[in-house]
């Protein structure tokens, strides 16, 4: 795999940062973008530009169109049975308030439970939350153990004949924990309950298969994907989109409006209301045919050897505190340093160019669990490189140097 | 910029040897504040007298170098002070990290300026403003004996 070649497709790398070539440890926040892509967007606004489905002339089919490969690449891109099973939304938060709202009000009422885990994002929480708050709904968090896994027993425990969906996330954002969801889909299903997984962060670092998985609801976000912001998807099997209501209304989403009635549009139209980002799905393409031009099981296998490489190093640190141990990691790196609050650690990582992210990272329940207010986070992607660890080693050095440690 | 002109050794030694760091007793006045972005979170106890003079002013919580020592050296700042020229020190402060406004104040001597303007640098770091600001917004609410959370996000965004 030619890392300079990958590169050298983001412009970004060109610029430089306080003077000096920039080091993007923030990749778990949102990926930077190819060129591709960017072109894509371009060339989409000054030579095809149209809304899509909604006119004859000729540049609203050809947009209209274009829209629909992007949503038959994604199809194939995750192995989902067919194009109506994929629907795009802004992020993968909407996609998953999207399914926690409508499955929601459909299937949730006072004291039923909802399983998550302490290791979720608040975007794989709070639409949960609203459910306890509206219908009496009962959240149960699944426990992580000292080294950032989820205890498959310990999860199963949890689930009780109140059990109505199970929302897991297939990687975190914290501890790079890659989380058996296969697993806990298996258990699930044996006890009818359905499966939303949070693939923020999976979808650029792992290979997805949704058949596979057999998971009923799968969230994606483009802009970490190496696409354009503005850009989520649901995948949902279609028993699901077609069982379950409508979530916003408006254009587009309709089949016959009448005073009296409405019906609504077939899947995937019921669930995309109002004008899209239509130019930024449209380049959304670019961004999967740019994974796969890579290959993904490549991509996986640099970023594992660039993860074990930097474990290696920061370890090494011994003022340095790597949160989590699990089983298997992909490439997000927490930390802390002794002495060094992590936002003072960004500061001066930000100096040397080098962009990490600290704070609690949206997992306010795990931080509580680790016993932390924040931490410090370095995240890769497939731009990144061995020097990069290299860089970000030597600027951690440099923290101790700034606060005058020992 | 200069790491330096952030980080210079006053704040460093604030940061890490707070001071006034704890609950003082018989505090009649007290404010929480609170960050959401980063979790940071302070508590501002103070004792007023029945001259309004700021008697005792101490502080609880968690944050970064700069948030803890800017929160310690506005306690030095403040105490014995009264209310009204609290106030006007918070005020010279706020100006002084949004604006860069010099600090004029005469209720300040020369050492303490020294210290106020060691935070000068955090300006020209727009992400860190509020690590600085929050506990003198919070120092503000326990004077005004206000009871609500200040909020990073709802109250300093002017």
């Amino acid at each position: 795999m030619d890392i300079e070649n990958i590169k050298s497709q983001f412009p970004i790398f060109s610029k430089k940062i306080n003077g000096k070539p920039l080091v993007y440890l923030d990749s778990s926040n949102s990926s930077q973008k190819p060129i591709s892509v960017i072109n894509r967007l371009d060339s989409f606004y000054k030579n095809e530009f149209s809304n899509i489905g909604r006119s004859i002339h000729s540049l609203s089919v050809n947009a209209t169109n274009k829209f629909d490969e992007t949503r038959m690449s994604v199809k194939k891109f995750i192995n989902a049975s067919s194009k109506e099973e994929i629907i795009f939304t802004k992020n993968a938060t909407e996609s998953i308030n999207l399914i926690a709202s409508t499955f929601g009000q459909q299937n949730i009422k006072k004291g039923d439970e909802i399983l998550i885990t302490e290791l979720e994002h608040h975007s794989n929480y709070v639409p949960w939350h609203y459910l306890r708050e509206d219908k009496g709904a009962v959240i149960k968090f699944a426990p992580i153990n000292k080294d950032g896994d989820i205890i498959i027993s310990d999860l199963e425990k949890l689930i009780s004949s109140k059990t109505k969906i199970i929302a897991v996330t297939h990687l975190s954002n914290v501890t790079g924990t890659i989380v058996p969801v296969k697993e806990i889909i298996d258990i699930a299903h044996k006890k009818n309950i359905p499966v939303l997984v949070d693939g923020c962060q999976s979808a650029p670092h792992l290979k997805i298969d949704v058949k596979d998985l057999d998971c009923d609801f799968y969230a994606i976000s483009g802009h970490k994907v190496y696409g354009p912001t503005g850009v989520g998807i649901l995948y949902a099997k279609k028993k699901w989109l077609e069982q379950l209501p409508p979530y916003i209304g408006g254009g587009g989403m309709i089949s016959e409006v009448k005073k009296d009635r409405i019906s609504y549009a077939q899947l995937p139209e019921k669930y995309e209301a109002g004008t899209m980002s239509t130019a930024e799905v449209v380049a959304f393409n670019e961004s999967i045919k740019f994974m796969e031009s890579i290959g993904i099981d490549n991509l996986i296998s640099h970023e594992r050897e660039l993860t074990n490489y930097a474990l290696e190093k920061l370890k090494a640190i011994n003022f340095v505190n790597v949160i989590g141990n699990p089983k298997n990691k992909a490439g997000v790196i927490s930390f802390t340093i002794k002495g060094i609050h992590p936002h003072d650690i960004a500061t001066i990582l930000d100096e040397d160019a080098v962009a990490i992210r600290a704070g609690h990272h949206c997992c306010q329940i795990l931080h509580e669990k680790l016993k932390l207010n924040a931490t410090a986070r370095a995240s890769f992607g497939v731009y990144n490189t061995k020097d990069d660890i290299d860089i970000l080693c030597k600027a951690i050095e440099n923290c101790r140097k700034v606060f005058d440690l020992k | 910029m200069d790491l330096k002109e952030l980080y210079q050794d006053i704040i460093l030694e604030h940061g890490k040897s707070p001071r006034n760091f704890g609950k003082c007793s018989g505090h009649n006045h007290e404010a929480k504040g609170y960050n959401p972005l980063c979790g940071d979170q302070v508590q501002v106890y103070l004792k007023l007298n029945n001259k309004k003079n700021v008697e005792e002013v101490t502080f609880e919580g968690s944050g970064c170098a700069i948030s803890i020592a800017s929160t310690s050296i506005m306690t030095e700042l403040v105490k014995g002070k009264s209310l009204e020229i609290a106030k006007k020190i918070v005020n010279e402060f706020l100006n002084m990290i949004k604006s860069g406004s010099e600090i004029k104040t005469n209720d300040l001597n020369e050492d303490q300026k020294t210290k106020i303007m060691s935070l000068s640098g955090v300006k020209q770091y727009p992400m860190r403003v509020k690590c600085a600001t929050l506990s003198w917004h919070t120092l503000v609410s326990a004077l005004d004996g206000k009871k609500a959370e200040v909020n990073t996000e709802n109250k300093i965004n002017e």
